[in-house]
């Protein structure tokens, strides 16, 4: 993911993780629109044979807030069985550039 | 700005099979204005003042966990060392103050509150000996309180008077909890050289050099690092210091963050991080599995004093570089019963008390929640604490003794502890006595090293 940098936009990563199957990237998306989170890239790779889908989205303008947001996610990923993590790109910036 | 997809899986196996964790966020409270004459309002101001102060501490270390999706293990609190604070009481036991502590705790939910404790390294005042007197009582009747006592450091020596009575101190705290394998000793810690903002347990208090209130950090990580050793075998030694380096750097980050948010969101000041690498006892998250991954069969055997010098040296310069307030104790830890590798390899015999001596003179921070005979003296258990204090004193370091005479068990029996103090076998002290020497009474003189101006 090659982004320019924006300091007026806060991102967060979303990473799905598990056995990839029909709708996953339907259900995820829908649920980020619903929350007004734009999606400003996407990818798919694998971490040890699973399949895992990474996104980075925008949240400065959520409709709701970070919280809510997570909360959804966890939801979501009962109900469709795979791992959703939800995490602000600090923590990203922090551990990987100097 | 770049992420790749490699750094963002990363950090995610990091947290999901490495254990990778903050340790804890404590927060340091002065309670040097709730002093008075009479104990209970005294109580009722230092409850007061730590309720109010660290109400919102642990929902914003919650918020924060799930911000950035990185688990922080504990909530802490750390006072002003009790001694200063009820040195103007009448009373002369201070267990209640330990249970006010307690109280304010549970109240606030934090996991532990430190700062039971008292800096004796050149002689006691009153509050000091009524606190130092009050201890065992004190943690056998509370679940949250933790306490240490400074008794030497480079500058003053070794108070060997308060040795002999920690000593002792200590076998009571454990003899009054025998019940629970003698679970006081292990909420109970002897120091040399002790750092006024250190965010780890037994030993943190909030010292008179720091603000009203501030935040610390402790990071914990062995998992991950040992991950990256067991990757590279075959590496030199250069490459194996610089690896590790690279990861201190990443997992020291993730505490910068945590701290400088945590900071924000309760508008306290930022104190410190504390890299040091914290062992769990869940299984790969310890200490002795790093130092087996850089090639030695098991923990203690020959080598183990120079793998550990290393990592604790790599550990150091890789965090110092990713955080501008690294403090605290920021060594590698040894504690055995908290650490999976130390545990079995003192149960196969490759790990003994002599050994982690030696351990202890390269790393931080010192013999750590070992258990002993129950049947040890508490002539033996103040010797083992003055080599300890003579190691920090003459190397200008920390060094802290958390040992536990389990009471009624012998070689071959454990002490458990369970959650974060894990479990440990009862290691061998030596038969032959120190009586005459501990109980010689005075000071050990501060070495040469302390003449530094």
């Amino acid at each position: 993911m090659h982004q320019q940098a924006d300091n007026s936009e806060e991102r967060a990563v979303v990473t799905v993780l598990g056995a990839d199957k029909v709708g996953i990237v339907a259900k995820v998306t829908t649920a980020l629109a619903n929350h007004n989170a734009n999606i400003v890239d996407i990818s798919q790779t694998l971490l040890e044979d699973i399949f895992s889908m990474i996104m980075l989205i925008e949240i400065s303008n959520l409709k709701t807030d970070f919280e809510t947001l997570n909360k959804e996610l966890t939801e979501l990923e009962e109900e469709i069985n795979v791992e959703i993590k939800l995490q602000h790109e600090n923590i990203f910036k922090y551990m990987h550039r100097v | 700005m770049l992420f790749n997809n490699q750094e963002i899986l990363e950090t995610i196996q990091m947290v999901k099979t490495e254990n990778f964790d903050i340790r804890t966020i404590t927060m340091g409270i002065n309670l040097r204005d709730c002093a008075h004459p009479d104990i209970e309002q005294l109580a009722t101001n230092i409850y007061d003042k730590v309720t109010t102060k660290a109400q919102d501490l642990v929902s914003t270390a919650n918020k924060i966990e799930r911000k950035f999706g990185i688990p922080i293990v504990n909530k802490r609190i750390s006072v002003t060392p009790i001694s200063i604070i009820a040195d103007a009481c009448q009373e002369t036991d201070y267990t209640s103050i330990a249970q006010t502590l307690d109280k304010a705790a549970k109240e606030v939910g934090v996991d532990f509150i430190g700062g039971f404790s008292g800096l004796v390294h050149k002689g006691y005042t009153k509050g000091e000996k009524n606190l130092i007197n009050s201890i065992p009582q004190a943690l056998a009747t509370t679940d949250k309180v933790c306490s240490s006592i400074n008794v030497a450091s480079t500058k003053a020596g070794i108070n060997m008077d308060a040795v002999l009575e920690m000593g002792a101190t200590i076998k009571e705290a454990a003899q009054l909890t025998a019940k629970q394998d003698g679970l006081g000793a292990a909420k109970l810690v002897v120091f040399c050289n002790v750092p006024e903002d250190n965010p780890f347990m037994a030993g943190a208090f909030h010292g008179t050099g720091e603000p009203e209130t501030v935040i610390n950090i402790g990071i914990s990580g062995p998992g991950v690092v040992k991950n990256v050793v067991e990757q590279i075998p075959d590496a030199d030694f250069n490459t194996l210091a610089d690896t590790i380096k690279r990861t201190a750097f990443k997992i020291t980050r993730v505490g910068e963050l945590v701290g400088a948010t945590a900071s924000d969101m309760l508008d306290i000041p930022f104190g410190i991080v504390d890299l040091s690498l914290a062992p769990t006892p869940a299984i790969g998250d310890s200490v002795a599995n790093i130092l087996e991954s850089m090639g030695l069969e098991s923990c203690g055997t020959h080598g183990t004093t120079a793998a550990l010098a290393l990592l604790n040296d790599a550990v150091k310069k890789g965090g110092s570089m990713a955080s501008s307030s690294v403090g605290g104790l920021s060594g590698a830890f040894i504690p055995v019963s908290e650490d999976q590798g130390m545990i079995k390899a003192a149960e196969i015999g490759s790990l003994n008390l002599e050994k982690l001596e030696a351990m202890t003179s390269v790393c931080s921070v010192g013999l750590d929640m070992i258990a002993v005979p129950g049947a040890t003296s508490s002539e033996t258990i103040a010797a083992i604490i003055s080599d300890e204090m003579a190691i920090g004193m003459i190397n200008k370091k920390t060094t802290a003794v958390r040992i536990i005479p389990a009471p009624n068990k012998e070689i071959g029996d454990k002490v458990e502890f369970g959650g974060l103090l894990g479990e440990a076998p009862i290691m061998k002290v030596s038969k032959f006595n120190s009586d005459k020497f501990v109980q010689r009474g005075g000071r050990i003189p501060a070495p040469i090293q302390a003449l530094t101006n």
